[in-house]
């Protein structure tokens, strides 16, 4: 039970809402080596990450943020922050929205797709290094593949409804619409649904 | 300090309401029954329909008591589909409900479960100021309509709407009137009889009684249909075993309401005042969201571009200050406020909104703290936000 006082969040959670971690101050972000940015404010999340790498070693050896968004979301980014410094290029491109919620003592569920814009600003601003330097051919896209043709609903869309609250193939269709006219991509879509779920809810 | 400033989502029990609840702790007849206990308690539920019918000048007959002012809509909207003809005489070929953009979800939700029962219904727009367009409902208007529900006071905005007008041309082209009133009985004069409505829903404990009791007024003559079944309770209008305490407690506080709502009203309005002019001197970028002077005293919604409002929220509750926020992300859904949307705010905006509602308990010591404790959390929030980076949507603004 919720206790008088108590937060809904956990309290690492917490700690890092009321004292974030590795603010990038000032407006300008010049001094950094690849600087990513996701979401939009219409939406209520924006989240940006700097870094700066040792281009020997291909190691982060500072990585700073500018979020807006609510306790979750700033949170997840000021962890985010922390965890990735030492880490190298490639292991930094493969932390996944869970390893964030999994550090930060858990979500709750309905916060998850807060926290998803972290990760994925971090691997732009990863990417942006490598574009900055040359290195376009390591540039690695998330592109979007589409599953169900009649409705032009992508796997992206399907891994959005999933963070949404979908948690079954029909509560898929109500929000996407997919499978709603020919029906062919249902085993497709019902095992992306499965993926995400594993990846994001551990279910 | 503890500040309060959620009053339009719930209210503390007035003192002298706790006390006759208190009081009345050891009443536990059923009303229903003929012995002492019962008529005891019967006699309490009497009282206290007497006091909320004397209150909004309406007969004791015409009140009925409920769970909630959720239940209250419910009940007007689903008795409209009622097809029984014994039901809702004269009202049945009349196939469509007017409501507007801005109601609370139990309004607009029963909205959308009607419409898959197959009742029209149809949304009437606000202005930027959360104001009905009065046009806009003669358009709509016709002799299809059965019902139009529109919310006197709106919780989140504070906006009034000009009731007796919209009732006066509802009744013109024959349709019957519900308005929403749960923000607004008890803290501004409601008179059934002047507003002419046929259908009127209030809640105590938005008026410093308990939860869980609601009363609707349903005008005399007015075709009805039980939305809870199965006893003859409320003279057959709403079965189930009354919430006596809970009666007796909004009884109480509609009395102190009618003793206190004057006096307060002025007060709150000076409050508000301070409030808003505080924040526009302390804080730059800055909307103040509903109608400046059509307003409930208590409510001020204002929005700060480029900080999200739950991180307003909980950053103000580390603070000792509670309000609440237009933000998709407090609300457990992913879209910010349906009022300040339907409004025109853009997304960003109502993201960005919190809710001040002050209440009878509210001083200008609280105020005050407000004052000191706001700007520093909205500079905090903005430095981390991505809005004010080179560039970024508000980086010139300041």
């Amino acid at each position: 039970m919720l206790q008088a006082g108590e937060w809904a969040y956990s309290e690492k959670l917490k700690e890092h809402f009321m004292n974030p971690k590795n603010i990038l101050q000032g407006e300008d972000t010049d001094a950094f080596d690849g600087v990513g940015m996701e979401g939009n404010l219409q939406c209520g999340d924006q989240m940006m990450v700097v870094i700066k790498v040792d281009r020997e070693k291909e190691v982060i050896t500072d990585c700073q943020w500018k979020t807006y968004g609510c306790a979750s979301a700033i949170a997840s980014t000021s962890i985010l922050s922390e965890m990735v410094k030492g880490m190298t290029l490639t292991e930094a491109f493969n932390i996944s929205p869970k390893d964030v919620a999994k550090e930060l003592g858990g979500l709750p569920e309905n916060k998850i797709h807060c926290s998803v814009l972290g990760d994925k600003a971090l691997r732009a601003a990863i990417n942006n290094y490598y574009v900055r330097n040359g290195m376009e051919n390591r540039v690695m896209e998330e592109k979007a593949k589409i599953v169900c043709q009649c409705m032009n609903i992508t796997d992206h869309d399907i891994e959005e409804a999933v963070l949404e609250g979908a948690r079954t193939y029909f509560e898929l269709q109500e929000r996407t619409k997919l499978g709603t006219v020919c029906g062919q991509c249902k085993d497709e879509a019902e095992s992306l649904l499965e993926k995400f779920k594993h990846l994001h809810f551990g279910a | 300090m503890k500040v309060y400033f959620d009053n339009n989502a719930t209210t503390p029990l007035h003192p002298e309401v706790k006390k006759e609840m208190i009081a009345a702790m050891e009443m536990y007849g059923n009303p229903s029954s003929m012995h002492a206990y019962g008529r005891e308690a019967k006699a309490n539920v009497e009282d206290a329909r007497q006091r909320v019918a004397s209150f909004i000048n309406a007969d004791d007959q015409e009140i009925v008591f409920v769970g909630s002012g959720s239940e209250a809509n419910n009940t007007v909207l689903s008795l409209f589909v009622c097809a029984s003809a014994q039901c809702i005489p004269g009202t049945t070929a009349r196939g469509t409900i007017i409501t507007t953009k801005i109601e609370h979800p139990c309004v607009l939700e029963t909205s959308e479960c009607l419409m898959h029962r197959g009742v029209n219904v149809k949304f009437l727009d606000v202005d930027r100021y959360g104001r009905v367009d009065l046009d806009q409902l003669k358009d709509m208007l016709n002799d299809d309509i059965g019902l139009v529900s529109v919310m006197m006071a709106n919780n989140e905005i504070g906006t009034m709407q000009d009731i007796a007008s919209i009732t006066k041309m509802v009744h013109e082209c024959g349709a019957f009137m519900h308005t929403d009133a749960v923000q607004a009985v008890g803290k501004v004069p409601v008179d059934v009889r002047a507003l002419g409505v046929d259908f009127l829903t209030m809640s105590a404990h938005k008026i410093y009684g308990p939860k869980g009791v609601g009363a609707l007024y349903v005008k005399q003559g007015t075709p009805y249909c039980p939305l809870i079944r199965g006893g003859h309770q409320e003279r057959g209008r709403r079965a189930g075993t009354e919430n006596t305490l809970g009666i007796l407690g909004l009884g109480k506080a509609v009395e102190m309401r009618a003793l206190e709502m004057h006096d307060e009203h002025d007060r709150l309005l000076g409050l508000k005042d301070v409030l808003r002019k505080g924040i526009e001197e302390k804080i730059d970028d800055i909307h103040f969201n509903g109608h400046p002077t059509e307003s409930l005293a208590g409510t001020l919604n204002v929005s700060f571009p480029g900080a999200e409002g739950e991180s307003i929220l909980l950053y103000l509750d580390l603070e000792g200050i509670a309000v609440s926020t237009g933000s998709a992300c407090a609300s457990g859904s992913l879209d910010p406020s349906h009022v300040l949307l339907a409004t025109g705010v853009d997304a960003e905006r109502a993201h960005g909104s919190i809710r001040i509602s002050l209440g009878r308990e509210s001083t200008m010591e609280h105020v005050q703290h407000m004052l000191n404790v706001l700007p520093g959390v909205i500079e905090r929030i903005r430095n981390m936000s991505t809005a004010y980076i080179k560039g970024g949507t508000h980086a010139a603004s300041r």
